[in-house]
């Protein structure tokens, strides 16, 4: 089957050079960064995690939210996601690669990786989320591989992945449960150390993970014959809805804890994120962005006319994911670390080199989930998709 | 293809069983028999060690100075002038920003305004130890907060759990930034954490961290389960203080701070 | 899924061809050059010897140092007491080196030849040769 994947059009054949161009040229880079040291990033002492990290973050959200296609679908018997049921799967393999390319091009010692492995340590919560996101990725590409294979040759989809479907569904939530907790037990980050840190996590996820979800699908359906349908589409949209509703709920809850508490170290990040310490404020415009088109994603959502209205719905999908990404992209990450433990602010920006390398990784996803979806779409294309060969 | 299933089979086995016996070789250790490692006969030793740092003592600039350099040069510590960069085992922090829980508007001048010496605190509890994935940092039985430079991973999450801003990464190489190298130690490469280790080498060879040495008795150096040790009879004496004791980490180096009545 | 088998017996092929180099050495005996030993702290040696015996030495000696740095680092044990029950401080620039002063007519030369390349000098330092 995966030799579907090396005949296409010339449209799809110029996307993949376009993106083995970019990663080639992030490869280069990284090289640089293996020689010279992770000093050619924006990191520095204060703030020691940066975009690499963050975007990891942002990933493992992604991730996740394929279990919002999968839960329906599986668990409440709603046939009609059968039809995108795999572009989720794949978007999670796509999504939990770039995330293992991040932790890796983030390391100061990579070739010293498997340390994790030789000196295995359960206290650390690094440790748990390799094993659960490797597990993860082993889960998806079983059952998406598997029953993509099925629909090909016109037989159900072999029954040994059925548990593996019902055990993905509790793992996608460990993923981001696990992440989270990489931030929420740290003493001394009061950013971080909130309890509704996993929550959040997830709300964020089940709103950016199918935002994206919708608007690939959408771009399946412009550019190749595969619909994946209408009704499909609204009903992911739905979850959208809700989900990015919840997220900015529990960010409302998160200001009124420090806002009202009036507890400096509380405080101090929002105050950094939102208006600037000291005459520093270089992610103030960025936080004002996001919680902007938040608003006016919901806006646009909760509305009928504008949610059905594919055109608008395109429209507030992309704010919610540009709105997630710039939260956990760069809200998330470097407001924890700013103010430092001295209560000092130095500020985070990323560099030419660690954009090119992240850019990279981006495109690597990309790759893979592009050459994914084109298999399943020459299958569909050729045998056709009815629901109820599922 | 020109290979039948058999042959395949075969070729497959091969590979497996090489790299089997390839990982297996990299943890059989030979020895031999009769040879043994011992803890060197003359070093010091504790149940837990602690370090007072007595900030009425330091008075001049040059008082500072005389511990942090003598600590980074015996150490390989580079001097990276961006202060993004900086590998730092022990410097000067000001009152306010070492104890920020414990600022007031009101308190004297002097104390405010007081550079303190802030080093790893080498935490009865702590965070970094905690969140290591490889057990590069780890905790020996005398309370040091050890690392292991030749294990560690570089992934910065003991940068991010330590809530005193102790640990320095390796972002670039910090050989050209070494003025006098001392042959003796090793120095650290790109990509990976340091930080202050009570000076175990020393403490190997009986002797104590060199900034207690070049302290004048500035700073002291004990046995904190004790009772009759120096620092235990310091500590009963004098009003001393930690930093961030809320985050219940137990920091293994107390401050006496004192009043404008002792300076 | 034919094709498909096929492009991972192909990939299996390639791995096959990509490690040969590691398992077909698995097993072979080495035949190291001949290092050189005349460095001043060797030569005042009335006794050449090495802290465990030469035999012992050419085939373990990258396990040894190993061992000794997580036997000091990891447990405190900065003492070695030798099969010959010598007491040496475990030390690679101090004990090793000190001796072995000479290290690219010795460590390196027989390095260059088995195709390793220790990290360890990114950080231990070796005395300047002339
Ligand atoms: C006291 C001085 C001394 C110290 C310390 C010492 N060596 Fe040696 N080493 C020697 C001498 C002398 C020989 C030659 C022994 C012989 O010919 O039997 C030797 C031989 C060797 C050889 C074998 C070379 C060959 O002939 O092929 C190796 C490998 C070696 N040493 C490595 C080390 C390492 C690694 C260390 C530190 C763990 C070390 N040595 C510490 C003196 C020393
Ligand atoms: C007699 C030749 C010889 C001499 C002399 C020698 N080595 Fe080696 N060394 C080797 C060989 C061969 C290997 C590779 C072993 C393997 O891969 O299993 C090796 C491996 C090592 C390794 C492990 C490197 C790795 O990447 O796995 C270290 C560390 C090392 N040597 C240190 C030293 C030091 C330090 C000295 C000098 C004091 C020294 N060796 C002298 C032959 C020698
Ligand atoms: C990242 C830098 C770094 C690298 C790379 C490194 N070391 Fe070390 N090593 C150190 C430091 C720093 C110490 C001293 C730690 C201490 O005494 O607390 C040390 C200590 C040691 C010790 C014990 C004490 C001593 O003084 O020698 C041994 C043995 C040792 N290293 C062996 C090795 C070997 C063998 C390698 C290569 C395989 C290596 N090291 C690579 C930094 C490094």
């Amino acid at each position: 089957m995966l030799e579907k994947a090396l005949v296409g059009s010339k449209r799809y054949w110029t996307l993949v050079f376009i993106l083995l161009g970019i990663i080639g040229i992030a490869f280069l880079v990284y090289l640089k960064q293996l020689k010279e040291g992770l000093g050619i990033t924006g990191m520095s002492r204060d703030v020691s995690w940066g975009f690499y990290i963050s975007q990891f973050t942002f990933l493992v959200g992604v991730a996740a939210s394929a279990v919002m296609i999968v839960i329906p679908y599986y668990l409440h018997n709603y046939k009609k996601f059968g039809r995108i049921v795999i572009l989720g799967e794949f978007l999670a393999v796509s999504a939990v690669t770039m995330c293992m390319l991040f932790i890796f091009v983030d390391m100061g010692q990579p070739s010293r990786i498997f340390n994790v492995i030789l000196h295995p340590t359960p206290n650390s919560i690094l440790f748990w989320d390799a094993v659960v996101l490797s597990g993860y990725l082993l889960l998806n590409i079983l059952i998406g591989w598997n029953a993509l294979q099925a629909e090909y040759k016109g037989t159900p989809p072999p029954k040994w992945t059925k548990p593996l479907v019902y055990i993905s569904i509790p793992w996608a939530i460990s993923i981001h449960t696990v992440t989270a907790f990489i931030y929420q037990g740290l003493p001394g980050r009061h950013f971080w150390l909130t309890a509704i840190m996993a929550a959040r996590f997830l709300a964020s996820a089940f709103s950016s993970g199918p935002a994206l979800l919708l608007l690939l699908a959408l771009l399946v359906r412009k550019y190749t014959k595969f619909d994946p349908g209408r009704e499909q589409l609204q009903s992911v949209a739905k979850i959208v809805t809700y989900a990015v509703i919840v997220n900015f709920f529990f960010f409302l809850l998160e200001v009124f804890t420090a806002g009202y508490s009036q507890i400096p170290g509380h405080l101090h990040s929002f105050e950094y994120l939102f208006f600037g310490i000291e005459g520093h404020g270089k992610l103030v415009p960025l936080m004002w962005i996001s919680i902007f088109l938040s608003l006016f994603a919901i806006a646009l959502l909760v509305i009928p006319p504008t949610r059905r209205n594919e055109t608008t719905l395109t429209v507030a999908c992309i704010a919610v994911f540009a709105s997630l990404w710039i939260d956990k992209g760069f809200g998330l990450v470097i407001g924890g670390f700013v103010p430092n433990p001295f209560e000092r602010v130095f500020e985070y920006w990323p560099t030419l080199p660690e954009t090119i390398i992240t850019l990279g990784v981006w495109a690597t996803g990309f790759l893979i989930l592009t050459v994914l979806y084109k298999v399943v779409i020459s299958v569909r294309e050729r045998v056709g998709f009815e629901e109820s060969a599922h | 293809m020109g290979m039948d299933r058999r042959e395949f089979l075969r070729l497959a086995g091969l590979t497996c069983i090489g790299i089997g016996v390839g990982g297996a070789q990299l943890f059989v250790r030979t020895k031999i028999a009769s040879s043994e490692y011992a803890p060197p006969e003359e070093r010091l030793t504790a149940k837990r060690w602690a370090m007072i740092i007595d900030l009425r003592k330091f008075k001049t600039e040059e008082d500072y100075k005389r511990v942090i350099e003598a600590c980074h040069k015996i150490h390989n510590v580079p001097n990276i002038p961006d202060p993004a960069d900086e590998i730092k085992w022990i410097w000067t922090e000001d009152f306010e920003h070492s104890f920020p829980e414990q600022m007031n508007p009101f308190i004297p001048e002097s104390v405010e305004e007081k550079p303190v010496l802030v080093l790893c605190n080498h935490c009865g509890k702590a965070p970094c130890v905690r969140v290591c994935p490889t057990k590069a940092t780890f905790k020996r039985p005398d309370g040091i907060t050890a690392q292991d430079y030749h294990r560690c991973i570089g992934c910065r999450f003991c940068m991010a759990a330590c809530p005193y801003g102790a640990r320095s990464f390796n972002w670039r190489d910090p050989r050209p930034y070494i003025k006098e190298e001392n042959l003796e130690y090793p120095t650290r490469c790109i990509g990976v954490v340091e930080k202050c280790t009570f000076c175990v080498e020393r403490l190997a060879v009986g002797k104590k961290p060199i900034c207690v040495e070049k302290s004048n008795g500035a700073m002291l150096f004990g046995d904190l389960e004790d009772p009759s040790s120096e620092v235990r009879m310091y500590l009963a004496e004098h009003f001393s203080i930690r930093r961030k004791p809320e985050l219940g980490t137990q920091p293994s180096v107390f401050y006496i701070i004192g009043g404008e009545e002792h300076a | 899924m034919y094709d498909g088998g096929k492009i991972i017996a192909g990939i299996v092929i390639f791995l096959i061809f990509a490690l040969f180099p590691i398992y077909s050495n698995i097993g072979k005996a080495y035949q190291p050059p001949k290092p050189k030993l005349d460095t001043p702290e060797i030569q005042k040696m009335v006794v050449k010897k090495c802290v465990e015996p030469k035999e012992y030495m050419i085939p373990e000696h990258m396990k040894l140092i190993v061992d000794w740095r997580d036997a000091a680092l990891r447990e405190a044990k900065r003492t070695y007491i030798n099969s010959r029950g010598e007491r040496y401080t475990i030390s690679l620039q101090n004990t090793c080196m000190k001796c072995h002063s000479n290290k690219k007519k010795f460590c390196d030369e027989c390095h260059k030849h088995a195709g390793v390349k220790p990290y360890c000098w990114d950080c231990h330092f070796v005395k300047e040769e002339e």
